[in-house]
């Protein structure tokens, strides 16, 4: 197999594993007020911080090593497909500004949350964690369907589009889908990594959530395939539609584990059948098919492919491996007694009657 | 201004800021692991109150030093797509390295860390500060790698046919001699930055009459370890940055000149003075008072005390000469802003020897057995102030480094081979950067507000008193216990 074949697969990967992890850590993040509400019935009416830390607790370790898959795909294509990383990093210049703030807002707001111990300046964390993960969630989906339809690429390899053209309505139902399926996915991770009540609503609205995200997705790939797609890239949507719904089936009868198999399957694979469409463009352009950036035209030297593939080949399964065993060793639900009721003596803020009233 | 002087103020403030958090995560990450393998070691309760106390002061750093890195690895290709294109086959390698080796370990271990207290066998739990310790060192020297090229290319062709760099020996990007003495360089500053924060914090504990006279002894203890780090990894940053001068000499002449202002040649045999202060016009072509130490720059630059030294305008005419014509590398001015790397280079030296010198200083009050008197001895106000100079000298040291090199480096994007001005995006609109560049100073602006007052914070409130149950032993805790650490 060609070098530049292998790291279109690779770079594939990583935005397959970007994806299935990251999203659902952008659904838990996206999800926090609504999930995080406080109970009307039943629980005291102090639960909704409860919850909202179990959330947290559950993604805490592991959110940040999802969102290296991203930083490492965005290497990959720098180091394998230079022109590919300029043409896309320069060329959706804005969309890229917007993500980058919403990765800023979101990591600051989920590291800083539990600093202060004030309502006030938890309600701030919860709106930058929420914004942060919506940004992301649909703009990648935007993002991702320009790239599979192509953009305006002149014949220097520029982009000439401008802001606005990459907001077409297909863009937009794109974007649309990856940030329900993102929530879907996030709150079945709820529904399997937490327990109490909490487990139970996010099952339930991962089952309402779920519904709409199959609808949108069934209508973005099957847009998507019918424009650029090939029998394999259907084959493979086909069956991503297929995880979805028996995941949602699973969700439906309470299996946790196999309803998040099933999310995590159909993003997968759903992201697969977008690079198996795009194969052997990176950017095709709109403009003159010769334009194109193609994993031909666009790639490193094959020294560069060749170097980095036995580093890749080196490394990943290591890192595969550490990362198997951090999930391995979080592996039990977050329960309400996990959360700590006392608080950092520093978190503290004066005068305080108020301090850990609200929990 | 137009889209390249916005691009370069992006990139300027964006760096800068992002390398506050750097060399902290680089050298508290290390000592935390010292404090809790000594906690392990010595089972002294004092050594795991430090480990947690500094330990969230690192997180409360790292979350910036990972969130202001993401925009590093994009800015690249957003800003500056031609450079991208021209060296993405040797620069984006040891990026992606960087990413696949290093941010993974670094993110996995510290979430292990953060979240594992007295849930992940004690062993584990250490090793995985460590870790991040380990990544932090090889994102370090991929980084570096990377940019060293950007200093001294080697290992590489240009290919007539693509008009791009090509690698052809990633042992020798890697091997690069600018990056076999900047790491060192680098590091050594970071272990420097993190002994000045540990030292600052202990000794505003020291000096404060709060501080429960039990608690001294602990402040103490991460004083003396605080001082010692700053005093020994400032002699590596002296070694290695002597080291640095005289490979700079030798791929880099004009940075080598510009950092002294140098304009005339200096032959062999005469010696060419350093001078530590200039009275004068600011690019030091016109000097009406200047305080010099005679040869010494002739040492910096050959390791001989009447070695022969370029000056710029010679530097300026081979130049000029050299790369006549060329689309990639000509243009009219060869010279760095002269003020900028005459001053940075003696800042960084200048903030560098004082925060050594507070070291050495707070050894000696605190030298022999622990004793009332000399924590006392450190109550004076004076000391307070110089525990927020050893905090703020080697950050700053750091930067005005970063921007000696980054900016003696111009006009050249990659020495020799492409100037800055050919490296930006030809696509980018000057408002697009403007519009990021905007975004980026005003959030990074709040987000420095942020988290110097939860540093503060933290940093004030102390290290947590030691509960009388065990409870705050992590050894007696497993998973069904309440998580200790976090959110």
């Amino acid at each position: 197999m060609e070098l530049t074949t292998i790291w279109f697969i690779l770079i594939a990967v990583l935005w397959v594993g970007y994806f299935c992890l990251e999203g659902f850590d952008y659904g838990v993040g996206m999800l926090l007020p609504v999930l995080g509400r406080d109970e009307t019935e039943g629980g005291s009416p102090h639960t909704g911080e409860t919850r909202k830390r179990q959330m947290l607790s559950a993604i805490g370790p592991f959110w940040d090593g999802n969102e290296v898959w991203l930083l490492t795909a965005g290497g990959a294509i720098f180091a394998a497909f230079p022109h590919w990383y300029a043409t896309l990093f320069s060329g959706f210049y804005l969309p890229l500004l917007l993500i980058l703030v919403g990765l800023i807002l979101r990591g600051v707001g989920l590291e800083y949350r539990g600093k202060v111990d004030s309502p006030a300046w938890r309600a701030r964390m919860d709106a930058m964690v929420v914004a942060g993960s919506t940004v992301p969630a649909l703009l990648w989906g935007v993002a991702f369907t320009n790239i599979v339809l192509g953009v305006p690429i002149d014949a220097d390899m520029e982009y000439v589009g401008g802001f606005w053209n990459l907001l077409g309505p297909v863009a937009l139902l794109g974007g649309l889908t990856t940030l329900t399926l993102f929530l879907t996915h996030g709150a079945l991770f709820v529904a399997l990594k937490t327990d109490g009540r909490l487990r139970h609503d996010a099952r339930a609205l991962a089952l309402r959530l779920g519904a709409a995200s199959a609808v949108l997705a069934v209508l973005w790939l099957g847009i998507l395939h019918l424009r650029t797609g090939t029998p394999a890239s259907w084959l493979v949507a086909g069956v991503a539609a297929a995880s979805l719904v028996g995941g949602l089936l699973a969700a439906a009868r309470g299996r946790e584990g196999w309803a998040f198999t099933g999310t995590f399957v159909a993003i997968a694979l759903a992201t697969t059948s977008l690079f198996l469409a795009l194969f052997p463009d990176v950017m095709p352009s709109s403009l003159d098919p010769a334009w194109s950036l193609t994993a031909e035209n666009a790639s490193s030297s094959q020294k560069t492919l060749g170097i980095m593939t036995v580093v890749a080949l080196v490394f990943t399964p290591v890192m595969l491996l550490y990362t198997a065993w951090s999930y391995w060793a979080f592996r039990k639900r977050v329960s309400g007694h996990h959360i700590p009721t006392e608080v950092h003596h520093a978190a503290v803020v004066d005068g305080g009657e108020r301090a850990g009233a609200d929990r | 201004m137009d889209a390249l002087d916005l691009a370069r103020w992006q990139f300027g403030i964006t760096t800068v800021y992002h390398y506050f958090f750097v060399p902290i995560t680089i050298g508290l990450s290390l000592l935390v692991a010292v404090m809790q393998t000594q906690w392990m070691r010595t089972r002294n309760p004092q050594w795991l109150r430090l480990t947690k106390f500094f330990g969230k002061l690192f997180t409360i750093n790292f979350a910036l030093g990972l969130v202001t890195g993401i925009v590093q690895e994009f800015q690249f290709g957003m800003n500056w797509s031609d450079y991208s294109r021209f060296v993405g086959d040797i620069f984006g390698a040891p990026l992606a390295i960087e990413a696949l080796l290093a941010f993974f370990l670094e993110s996995t271990f510290l979430g292990l860390w953060i979240f594992g207290w007295g849930r992940i066998p004690e062993k584990l739990h250490a090793a995985a500060i460590w870790l991040v310790h380990i990544g932090t060192l090889l994102s370090a020297y991929f980084i570096l790698a990377a940019n060293s090229f950007m200093q001294n290319p080697v290992g590489y062709r240009l290919n007539p046919e693509t008009g791009r760099a090509e690698l052809t020996d990633f042992l020798a990007v890697l091997t690069n001699p600018v990056q076999l003495v900047t790491f060192p360089h680098v590091i050594a500053a970071a272990y420097m930055t993190g002994g000045g924060f540990v030292l600052a914090f202990a000794m505003w504990h020291l000096w404060r009459d709060a501080t429960p006279g039990t608690d001294k002894p602990m402040y103490r203890k991460a004083a003396k370890l605080g001082a010692v780090t700053v005093l020994v990894a400032s002699l590596g940053v002296i070694v290695s940055g002597d080291l640095q001068g005289k490979v700079m000499t030798e791929v880099q002449p004009m940075k080598m000149a510009a950092a002294e202002a140098l304009y005339e040649d200096v032959p062999e045999g005469e010696g060419a003075p350093f001078s530590i202060v200039t009275v004068g016009t600011l690019d030091g072509s016109e000097e009406v008072w200047a305080l010099t130490v005679p040869k010494l720059l002739s040492y910096l630059a050959t390791g001989t005390l009447d070695g022969a030294v370029e000056g710029i305008d010679h530097i300026q005419d081979r130049y000029e000469l050299t790369h006549a014509g060329s689309e990639l590398t000509a243009v009219e001015d060869y010279r760095p802003v002269i003020p900028v790397t005459y001053w940075t280079f003696r800042l960084m030296m200048g903030l560098g020897f004082a925060a050594m010198a507070i070291a050495a200083a707070v050894l000696w009050v605190l030298r022999g057995r622990g004793s009332e008197t000399d924590e006392q001895r450190l109550g004076h106000r004076m000391w307070g102030w110089a525990g927020l100079l050893v905090l703020v000298l080697p950050l700053l040291a750091n930067t005005f480094g970063w921007m000696f090199t980054e900016m003696g480096r111009q006009p050249w994007l990659v020495m020799g081979l492409m100037t800055t001005q050919t490296g930006v995006s030809p696509g980018t609109t000057a408002a697009e950067v403007l519009t990021s560049m905007t975004v980026f100073t005003l959030l990074y602006g709040v987000l420095a507000v942020v988290e110097v007052g939860l540093l503060l914070r933290y940093g004030r409130a102390g290290a947590e008193q030691v509960p009388e149950d065990a409870s705050y032993d992590p050894r007696a805790r497993d998973d069904d216990d309440a998580f200790v650490f976090t959110y």
